[in-house]
């Protein structure tokens, strides 16, 4: 509950500071305050309790995952000082926008009513159609916002659309209401039409196929920091959102949409995947094989029935890990050569031995090679579906791991076999603190994975 | 304990090789994995081999899923253990005498594929295993990647990749398999998973889950296709490594974690994996007759040996297994030693085509010396450590089967044609212009064929401490599998 408050209240102070003049200190002090955030957030572990009509819960699912948006949202932030570099006049707009976005997405691993879920899915939607408008000259910038805007108000639409039948049918908002209902009646054809809108809302924001066309454009257009939010931060809160209402609420609408759900699935991961192979585009290839790793998390949702709250978790964390550091490298890379191209990598392991290192570990990691996170990750999901007996899902997305090395090797070649051009190379200590604490993460979480797959 | 020292001292040497810098990388690495033989065979005296596992470390590692961090030696784990230990000394000696740009990070390399392949064939945890297993491909991409002699780069690229994306993919269908088994047996340990009672029908496609991986690795015909350019491209280390450590990783994993775990699968497809193995026997073989390129040549004559290898271990026979294990052996000590002399003849003439080659004998009668040895233990000729195992194979295969015997039979045959004249193509004869200046071996290179011959007699003549110390372990994989 005082996670998603005083999230809410260090935004507010962001924009307070533009009004004082401290932008120089709005970097850090956000950081600060996220840090103390984080370790506030900790408390929540076992408390389980409802707050303000059951509106917010604070439950271990909700502490966990609150704790991995934060921490991942100050790694943005803590990149976020030398790249607003040139727009330093505007800074504590984006600082503020980007904590708000956070705490829109603390409301959405915490909500215990569908108003809340509702209120947190806008705050953090909305934030992110400014957000990704940001480079206010840039055309591709403003397509990107307008892009999102309209096909995220689209699937708000019919999101909302969803909740109002479930109300209709229910009479109530709050979740355990409708869990209750569900156990006590017979649902009717409005309940799995509602769950079912809820479903191809939520499906839209963690950009599944088929309702994924809007991604590849809004992560190329926006500013690459923003993207690396968006990639992470957004994804893994709207996963979470989806499993918190389909583990509890609308579990019992799960087998309705089993096969459905499974379709989506195997084509997300694959067609991600296959669309990933022909990109030049780094920024690009990381939003295609975003959108498959997106189609790995709902192999989570589909097993749903065995709790695979612990490998959707451990997936999520890997994930995001590794792509704020391959984001990392993609804006250092780009701010030298002015492109986002992969042939912007090429010698990369010769100018900065360093960064290519680290890229290859995060390329490794999502690739899902031990020892790393992304290994673990997989294997968490790939059990799970097992578990449940999706093998066949499960073989789709053996293949698909495969596939992906191919796109994924190509950044590697690039860096390793190919030669340098001219362009000079400097390291801000920010950029390489981050890269450096994601890659030794990534090979703690691998080495040692008990310590964050038994959570729940 | 010494046994997790020999486990994570690779390890350890890879960093401090990286760190001593370039200039002397090569002389902490070498000096390293020296230390790291010592303490291997170290490890003899302490093995009991009527009680197997006698020397193991287990901790619990992961609670959920059940995965426990076991390592232990067998008499077939302590041998491929040795194997490792001492041809990874020879490997980095044989790139010690050349130039090599930055040096710390392929020694360190090396080394960290050397803690890779020890974890596998200690791992008694299949999931361990598993872990090590594919720990290995990363070291081993970038060695041959980037220290690949130069040729056409591109070429090179496209085919050390498809070599990544082959294993890769095999290895992820042997995940697959593992995570099948774990809901069945709710542990990844040796002693779960041999006791498991799994249906035909299961038995027979996990097999394949297995099989896949293993013959990617080995490589069995007709999985094989990466390897050839792959060995060719590498650099001489690389492909030393590729052909004579880790192709054993593939075989090893055959017995310790295909037959046992599924013996009605295995003989479900017995027949089909016997005629693919005689397939690549007379495959490879034929072309390696017909080859002009000396590091191809090898590379095809790799592919029949282990055809035969493979053969020899889906007989089920005591012979077989008793076999493939010497010549596991034989052939990661004689494979070593011919690439390292394609190695010298490419460094003295530039070019590794037979026909540009010739008449080396008349200017370098030393290293003619030594390739004629190694030319006959690969022949397999009496006295060498080829014949042994050759024997012991053919004669498990005759005991399963007359016909297929007489195919594999004819790997002697072929065998004899291709590196016979392969030798008197290039070192007999007149010397011509890329030949007429070549100098003999170096001290250093003298000393990596050295302990290479030592070997290859010693365990030609007596070879009975191997087949000692397999029996029992052999033994026991033997009866699961015919279970």
């Amino acid at each position: 509950m005082r996670t998603l408050i005083y999230t809410s209240a260090l935004g507010v102070l962001c924009m307070l500071a533009e009004m004082f003049n401290l932008r120089r200190f709005i970097v850090p002090a956000a950081v600060a305050g996220l840090v103390v955030i984080f370790a506030l957030n900790t408390q929540g572990w076992g408390v389980n309790q409802g707050f303000y009509h059951n509106m917010v819960m604070v439950d271990n699912f909700s502490v966990v995952f609150s704790g991995l948006l934060i921490f991942l949202t100050t790694l943005i932030l803590l990149l976020g000082n030398d790249f607003y570099k040139h727009e330093h006049a505007k800074i504590s707009d984006y600082i503020a926008v980007i904590v708000f976005t956070l705490a829109g997405a603390v409301a959405l691993v915490s909500f215990g009513n569908l108003a809340m879920f509702f209120l947190g899915l806008e705050v953090l939607s909305i934030s992110l159609y400014v957000l990704a408008g940001s480079k206010k000259k840039d055309i591709k910038s403003n397509e990107a916002g307008m892009k999102y805007f309209l096909m995220g108000s689209f699937a708000s639409g019919i999101l909302l659309f969803g909740i109002a039948l479930i109300y209709g049918e229910t009479a109530t908002f709050d979740l355990r209401g409708i869990t209750n209902y569900t156990a006590t009646a017979v649902p009717s054809v409005l309940f799995y039409a509602g769950a079912g809108m809820i479903l191809i809302g939520m499906l839209f924001k963690v950009s599944a196929v088929p309702f994924h066309f809007w991604a590849p454009d809004v992560y190329e257009g926006s500013p690459t920091l923003i993207t690396a939010f968006m990639a992470t931060v957004a994804k893994i809160a709207a996963i979470a959102a989806f499993y918190r209402l389909f583990s509890s609420s609308f579990l019992s609408a799960i087998p309705t949409y089993a096969w459905v759900l499974s379709a989506v699935t195997a084509l997300t991961i694959t067609v991600g995947n296959f669309t990933a192979l022909n990109q030049d585009s780094f920024k690009r290839l990381l939003a295609f094989s975003g959108i498959s790793h997106a189609g790995f998390l709902l192999m989570g949702i589909v097993g749903i029935y065995g709790k695979t709250d612990n490998a959707v978790f451990y997936y999520s964390l890997a994930y995001g890990i590794a792509s704020v550091a391959a984001f990392a490298v993609a804006i250092i890379v780009a701010k030298h050569t002015g492109s986002d191209k992969i042939e912007a990598f090429n010698g990369l392991a010769k100018r900065k031995p360093f960064v290519a290192v680290a890229l290859t570990i995060a390329i490794l990691s999502m690739a899902g090679i031990p020892p790393f996170a992304g290994f673990f990750g997989k294997y968490y999901i790939f059990t799970e579906a097992v578990k449940s007996g999706h093998l066949w899902l499960t073989v789709v997305a053996v293949v698909n791991s495969i596939i992906a090395v191919y796109y994924y090797f190509k950044v590697v070649l690039a860096m390793y076999t190919k030669e340098p051009d001219e362009a000079h190379f400097t390291l801000k200590p920010a950029y390489s603190f981050v890269i450096g604490l994601c890659v030794l993460l990534t090979i703690l979480i691998g080495v040692f994975p008990s310590v964050f797959a038994n959570l729940f | 304990m010494l046994l997790l020292i020999v486990l994570f001292l690779p390890l350890a040497a890879a960093l401090l090789t990286y760190v001593a810098g370039n200039r002397y990388a090569g002389k902490v690495a070498l000096g390293l994995s020296v230390v790291e033989l010592g303490a291997s065979l170290a490890l003899l005296p302490a093995y009991n081999n009527a009680d197997a596992f006698n020397i193991s470390f287990m901790k619990e590692w992961i609670q959920n899923p059940h995965i426990n961090f076991h390592i232990a030696l067998d008499g077939l784990s302590l041998l491929l253990l040795l194997l490792t230990t001492f041809l990874v000394p020879v490997i980095i000696l044989s790139s010690v005498s050349k130039e090599v740009e930055n040096a710390r990070s392929l020694y360190a390399l090396i080394l960290l594929m050397q803690f890779a392949l020890i974890g596998v064939f200690i791992s008694m945890d299949g999931f361990l295993y598993y872990i090590f297993w594919e720990l290995a491909l990363i070291p081993i991409y970038f060695i041959a990647l980037l220290w690949g002699d130069n040729r056409d780069k591109e070429f090179r690229n496209r085919a050390i990749f498809k070599f990544f994306v082959y294993t890769l993919a095999g290895s992820l269908f042997m995940l697959l398999g593992f995570i099948y088994l774990y809901q069945h047996a709710d542990g990844f340990g040796v002693s779960e998973l041999y006791g498991l009672n799994l249906s035909d029908k299961e038995q027979s496609f996990l097999f394949w889950a297995f099989f896949v991986a293993f013959a990617i690795k080995i490589p069995v015909f007709p999985f094989h296709t990466w390897q050839p350019d792959t060995y060719k491209e590498a650099p001489s280390a690389g492909t030393m490594l590729l052909s004579g450590i880790m192709l054993k990783m593939g075989i090893y994993s055959l017995l310790r974690w295909l037959l046992p775990v599924l013996p009605q699968g295995t003989l479900t497809w017995t027949p089909v994996v016997l005629v693919l193995c005689a397939i690549g026997i007379i495959y490879g073989s034929v072309i390696a007759i017909r080859q002009n390129d000396l590091k191809k040549l090898f590379a095809y004559s790799s592919l029949a040996h282990v055809g035969l290898i493979t053969a020899g271990i889906f007989t089920l026979t005591r012979e077989g297994f008793q076999g493939a294990v010497v010549q596991m052996l034989a052939h990661g000590v004689n494979v070593v030693g011919l690439f390292f002399a394609a190695e010298i003849i490419f460094r003295r003439t530039g070019t590794l085509e037979i026909s540009k080659l010739g008449g080396i004998r008349n200017v370098a009668p030393v290293f003619a010396t030594a390739l004629m040895i190694l030319t006959l233990a690969s022949v397999g000729l009496p006295t060498t450590n080829g014949f042994i195992g050759e024997f012991l194979l053919l004669y498990g295969v005759y005991e399963y089967n007359t016909w297929l015997a007489v195919v594999a039979g004819l790997t002697i045959i072929l065998g004899a044609v291709y590196m016979l004249r392969m030798y008197q193509h290039v070192m007999l004869g007149e010397t011509k212009e890329a030949t007429h200046s070549f100098s003999d071996l170096s001290l250093s290179e003298l000393a990596v064929f050295v302990p290479l011959i030592v070997a290859i007699f010693l365990f030609g003549v007596y070879p009975k401490p191997i087949m000692q110390l397999a029996q029992p372990a052999l033994e026991t994989i033997l009866n699961y599998s015919l279970r």
